[in-house]
């Protein structure tokens, strides 16, 4: 019997359920993956085997200044010509298979492989673009004109680790017990349906973004065709994708703090503001009114992973669960709170995260380097292009 | 004729103003301000900067600055050298622009009250809409003067190009005077409702157009004619022949209806 | 026959039960066209139903229910193409040699897009929202806006401040109606009712009559081409500025308010002689090009300070996307586009019913367009022309509209039965005349609560079609074309409207 083909994230919007969890170290210290492995897999019903997923930062400190590229083949030729693409765009210092170990849960895997790589000297150079820029502008392409092939993850000193199966399966496909980082995210996923395309499951990346969401958002459409006046494809169509985006223009490009960036996108409501003193209502209505179509709305929790650490986001009215603890300089996130102590039973603090309340855990060199920063945000544009000279960038030159 | 002398009495103190160095009014100092190559929105903070502190505004070297004297109240004046910009003197409220030169496009557009006086030509479309007060040019004007020039209690505008004036002057007219010295363009008055255009060379009698009634100026005519024509030969005395004097030649153009398209509809 | 024989059968039928009526005279009194009047005999009150416009004042005033309107009882010729009305027209201007005119929002049956888009619903995956319970937020602010703002996060505050915006607790605002095409007790009534509700009226091309300016808070200021009743002052009164370059209801022509409707107050408020024809011209005559609005534009803002958002008004017409687009680029701050089916008091029939497109489909095209462009976050969209009931706002808003305006949907609500006769100057409702006997029949404060109930009740039913999608902000329906499907659409109006079809 021949099924008829299933619809692809990208194809169609599959809404989808799911399980969420985070840790990570304050003070930089790294930690293997069995700690979020076990977490995740403790609400195992959240997911129902079609999608899991984690990232992982601080995993490639011997190349922490290149980009790290997971990307998913799904054919010789998809591999074929994504390597030729990015041999023209990319100096590659190192490409290598993901290791994986085979799982009888884990069906189909696609051809996975890594690549550390620096963006071309003169090529960046001739695209009048930043290297952030540039490098975001090359995923899209692959991941939208190259058949069979995707880009996973595309940061520096982090990478993803992501397929179809429960998250507790795909972990030890991959192995992650083996990778040290300082910060783990992960996810279960309960999609309505899915062809069962690695692609699809989360968590969803972007250069150093990596987002774990749990909800269906209503502001999906409104969020979308706002991002894809500035450039963002959203080739998958999934609420995961469209939040990593509107972090990445309002972070990143605007230049604002991702805490502002969550504010924004979890705005106090106008019954909030008008009870504001004069001055403060005027900020907020200032915000929600140049971004009023970056609202995030509907029930969601995500969980925003970068070069910073974390920041935990639930929707105003709080129609999604995410609990809070701590120990020490170890921050535990999860959508349920015996999924924090079952790795640490003497966790402190522990607590839900408020509505409409952006949590933020940096890490301790991170906060002590942005207390000293201007307030006033730059936009990306508003700076000038440096870009590093010579054919790998300065600190490895220098080692 | 009290209405247009009213008018008129602004059109004369232009005149004087743009002769000599405008006299501080009030006992405010005058003021200075050289616009060179600023853009308008600069150009007209500065103008109004200086107009806060000075009734009298001298403004040196204006280079196609919009806007400006936009919505000068009565007591104000500007006088500009230069190239003063499109819609010099919009909604122009009772204060008095005196050019030094060209003016450019839409000069008094919508203006309500006061004087612009040019010393020198105009380009489109000059008085658009304008309820009241004066505009004098010493030259020729472009197409479409005076276009929608209204009337109102009051308030009763004037034109008086002292050259020639593009086509479709007095366009849909429906208040005030526009006087020309020269030879107006095609479609004089078309649409014209109301108001009264005084030519000193007749139309042909083919160049009418229809709804319009030409005849020469009468005794009812002239204390309106000869006190506009005596404020344009004040202005620009020395520098253009007088149009006043013989009023022989003059003719005047009215609508035959204040209802040109009461006709027009089937209901 | 000679020429000015009336070849036009009466329209309407007005039918007395005589068992029923009492000879109270209501009706007598009721009708301004003299359908009814008093005889003596048997049957005390004659018909004259070719005087009958069909406006139905005398139906819903009669105490005895004594009266009904039927269509003319007269068998057509039965051929689809010389239908009784395209007979009538030809017959009218045999007679006069006239220019057709007709009056409020074409009744030809054109598509009507609103009736082709259905609203989502959450089921299972995400929440409904109870708007009775939960907080559901109907605000909206119309201005432009910088792509990026300047912030300074320590201290909470804006470092560069945003241009003027308009407050709207609604999202719905009243559409542009000047003094002159309606009475001043109707234009009052939407004022009262715009302060009421947190939202704005246009008091249209007429200039603002004394008695308004209390409600100029709540007031846009229209300049359009005949510039009436425009000067620095008015400018600076209202709220804020719209330009009218077109209307839905007749693009590309001006407007002529006939003479006898220039009353000593109409005329004192648009500052023109009493009695005498308010000519629009078609086109301002200082904008012959995009670069010209720019001029415009500015010239307004540098009489009102910069203060004042500045709306430029269109009517829907083929290229309206790249025009729009222009718009934006020349400096307004809110983009209006006012669709086919608009009403207006006095239009060319065949302007009126021929000229144009459905605001829907230029709307879906703007926005869309806007968006290809990135611009669309930095300037306002306002939809109007045939927005009838809270589901049509709900859809204008997800196909990318910041608000909408309604007039026909206003003057209804005032009594307004789409007789289409306004321009007659004869309106029994005492909306569209200057007679004061007939103005002094609508009570502007009773008026005004007609209006903000219809308002509250449309705003009630945007919140339970919100809740229902699980959205509780109007900020996220906007745009948000995911929530509607289209039904007996084409492919080619599916990609106009972006939209997918039910059942995708």
């Amino acid at each position: 019997m021949t099924r008829r083909n299933i619809p692809r994230e990208g194809e169609v919007r599959i809404p989808s359920g799911c399980a969420i969890a985070g840790i990570m170290d304050r003070s930089g210290a790294r930690h293997d993956g069995g700690d979020i492995l076990r977490s995740i897999a403790l609400m195992h019903d959240r997911s129902n085997g079609l999608g899991g997923g984690f990232a992982a930062y601080g995993i490639y400190p011997d190349y922490a200044d290149l980009y790290a590229f997971h990307i998913m083949y799904e054919s010789r030729e998809a591999r074929a010509a994504t390597e030729a693409y990015l041999e023209h765009f990319y100096l590659c210092e190192k490409q290598e298979r993901i290791p994986t170990e085979e799982h009888p849960a884990i069906k189909n895997p696609p051809d996975i492989w890594r690549y550390f790589m620096a963006p071309h000297p003169m090529r960046l150079a001739a695209s009048g673009l930043d290297e952030a820029e540039y490098t975001m502008q090359h995923v899209f392409h692959i991941n939208g004109k190259i058949e069979g092939a995707f880009v996973a993850s595309s940061g520096k000193d982090m990478g993803v680790f992501k397929g179809v199966g429960y998250p507790e399966d795909i972990g030890e496909f991959y192995r992650i017990g083996d990778y040290e980082a300082w910060a783990w995210t992960a996810h279960g996923r309960f999609p309505t349906n899915t062809p069962g395309w690695w692609g699809g499951a989360h968590p969803f990346t972007l250069l150093n973004w990596s987002i774990v969401h749990n909800g269906e958002i209503s502001s999906y459409d409104a969020n979308r065709r706002y991002v894809e006046q500035f450039g963002y494809d959203c080739e998958l169509q999934t609420d995961t994708e469209v939040i990593t985006y509107l972090f990445d223009l309002l972070a990143r490009r605007h230049g604002l703090s991702q805490e502002m960036a969550a504010h924004i996108m979890a705005a106090p409501s106008w019954r909030e503001i008008d009870a504001m003193e004069p001055d403060r209502a005027a900020f907020e209505t200032a915000l929600r009114t140049v971004y009023a179509s970056a609202l995030v709305n509907g029930p969601f929790s995500v969980i925003l992973g970068s070069e910073e650490g974390l920041l935990a986001l639930n929707d105003r009215l709080k129609l999604r669960a995410l609990m809070v603890a701590e120990k020490g300089p170890v921050v535990y996130l999860a959508s349920e709170q015996a999924a924090i102590q079952v790795v640490c039973p003497d966790a402190e603090n522990v607590r839900s995260i408020e509505g409409g309340v952006p949590f933020v855990v940096q890490r301790y060199d991170v906060a002590a380097a942005k207390a000293g920063e201007a307030a006033e945000n730059r936009a990306v544009r508003d700076w000038p292009l440096e870009h590093e000279v010579g054919v790998l960038p300065r600190k490895r030159r220098e080692a | 004729m009290t209405d247009a002398t009213h008018t008129l009495n602004a059109g004369k103190a232009a005149a004087a103003a743009g002769k000599a160095t405008p006299a501080p009014a009030g006992g405010a100092a005058a003021d200075e301000v050289t616009l060179g190559l600023a853009h308008f929105k600069e150009a007209n903070e500065r103008v109004r900067a200086a107009l806060a502190r000075a009734d009298a505004v001298t403004i040196r070297d204006a280079n196609a600055q919009r806007y400006l004297g936009c919505a000068l109240p009565a007591g104000k004046s500007l006088d500009i050298l230069g190239t003063p910009g499109n819609d010099l003197g919009c909604y122009l409220d009772g204060g008095t622009i005196v050019v030094h030169g060209n003016g450019q496009d839409q000069a008094g557009n919508t203006m309500n009250d006061g004087a612009i006086v040019v010393h020198g030509r105009i380009g489109d479309a000059a008085g658009y809409a304008m309820r009241g007060g004066t505009i004098l040019v010493r030259g020729d004007c472009g197409w479409r003067a005076g276009i929608h020039m209204k009337e109102y209690a009051g308030k009763r505008p004037a034109i008086v190009i002292g050259g020639d004036a593009g086509a479709f002057l007095g366009e849909y007219m429906a208040g005030g005077i526009i006087v020309v010295g020269g030879t107006p363009g095609d479609y004089v008055g078309t649409g014209m409702h109301g108001g009264l255009i005084y030519l000193r060379h007749p139309l042909s009698t083919e160049c009418i157009m229809d709804g319009l009634i030409q005849e020469p100026v009468g005794e009812e005519d002239v204390p309106t004619l000869t006190a506009l024509l005596d404020a344009y030969d004040e202005a620009f005395a020395g520098e253009s022949p007088p149009l006043g004097g013989d009023l022989s030649s003059w003719h005047r153009l009215r609508p035959a209806s204040a209802r040109p398209y009461g006709g027009l509809y089937a209901h | 026959m000679d020429a000015t024989t009336n070849c036009v059968l009466p329209r309407y039928q007005v039918v007395r039960d005589e068992a029923a009526c009492t000879g109270c005279a209501q009706c007598v009194r009721s009708c301004a066209n003299g359908v009814h009047r008093l005889r003596k005999g048997p049957e005390r009150i004659a018909i004259n139903p070719r005087a009958c416009v069909n406006c139905q004042r005398c139906v819903v005033f009669c105490p005895e229910l004594a009266l009904t309107i039927r269509p003319w009882p007269q068998v057509g010729t039965g051929s689809a193409t010389w239908t009784a009305e395209a007979m009538d027209d030809i017959a009218k201007q045999a007679q006069t040699g006239g220019v057709l005119l007709s009056s409020m929002g074409t009744p030809a049956p054109y598509p009507i897009y609103w009736d082709h888009l259905l609203l989502n619903a959450s089921q299972v995956t995400n929440p409904s929202i109870d708007p009775l319970r939960e907080p559901m937020e109907t605000r909206v602010f119309l201005g432009s806006r910088p792509e990026i703002l300047k912030i300074n996060e320590r201290e909470r505050r804006v470092v560069e401040p945003l241009p003027p915006q308009l407050k709207l607790d609604v999202p719905i605002m009243f559409s542009a109606m000047s003094f002159g095409s309606i009475s001043l007790n109707a234009q009052r009534a939407l004022a009262l009712a715009a302060t009421e509700l947190g939202t704005f009226f246009n008091v249209g091309e007429g200039g603002m009559h004394r008695d308004l300016e209390p409600f100029a808070d709540h007031a846009f200021a229209q300049v359009a081409s005949g510039r009436f009743g425009v000067d620095a002052h008015y400018l600076n009164t209202a709220a804020a500025i719209e330009i009218k370059i077109g209307q839905g209801a007749k693009p590309g022509i001006g407007g002529h308010l006939p003479g006898e409707k220039i009353s000593a107050e109409v005329s004192r408020t648009r500052m023109i002689p009493e009695g005498s024809d308010a000519i629009s011209p078609a086109p301002h005559h200082d904008i012959y090009s995009i670069e010209d609005l720019r001029q415009l534009i500015f010239s307004i803002k540098e009489a009102t300070g910069y203060r004042k958002p500045v709306a430029v008004k269109i009517a829907a017409v083929h290229n309206a996307a790249a025009i729009a687009s222009g718009m934006a680029r020349t400096g307004a701050d809110i983009i209006v586009v006012d669709g086919l089916r608009g009403g207006t008091g006095a239009a060319p029939k065949r302007i009126r019913d021929a000229v144009g497109i459905p605001a829907e489909l230029a709307l879906a095209a703007i926005d869309q367009r806007l968006r290809d462009e990135g611009i669309r976050s930095t300037v306002s969209l306002v939809a109007s022309g045939s927005i009838r009931n809270s589901a049509d706002v709900v859809r204008a808003i997800a196909l990318g509209a910041d608000a909408c305006s309604i007039g026909s949907a206003a003057l209804i609500a005032m009594g307004c039965h789409q007789c289409r006769d306004c321009s007659s100057g004869r309106c029994n409702w005492g909306i569209a005349t200057q007679r004061p006997a007939l103005t002094e029949r609508l009570c502007p404060e009773e008026a005004a609560e007609r209006v903000a109930n219809l308002v509250r009740g449309w705003t009630a039913e945007i919140q339970e079609m919100m809740g229902g999608m699980g959205i509780n902000a109007v900020d996220s329906l906007r745009g948000n074309r995911l929530m509607l499907r289209g039904v007996g659409l084409n492919e080619k109006e599916l990609d106009i409207l972006g939209v997918k079809y039910a059942g995708e």
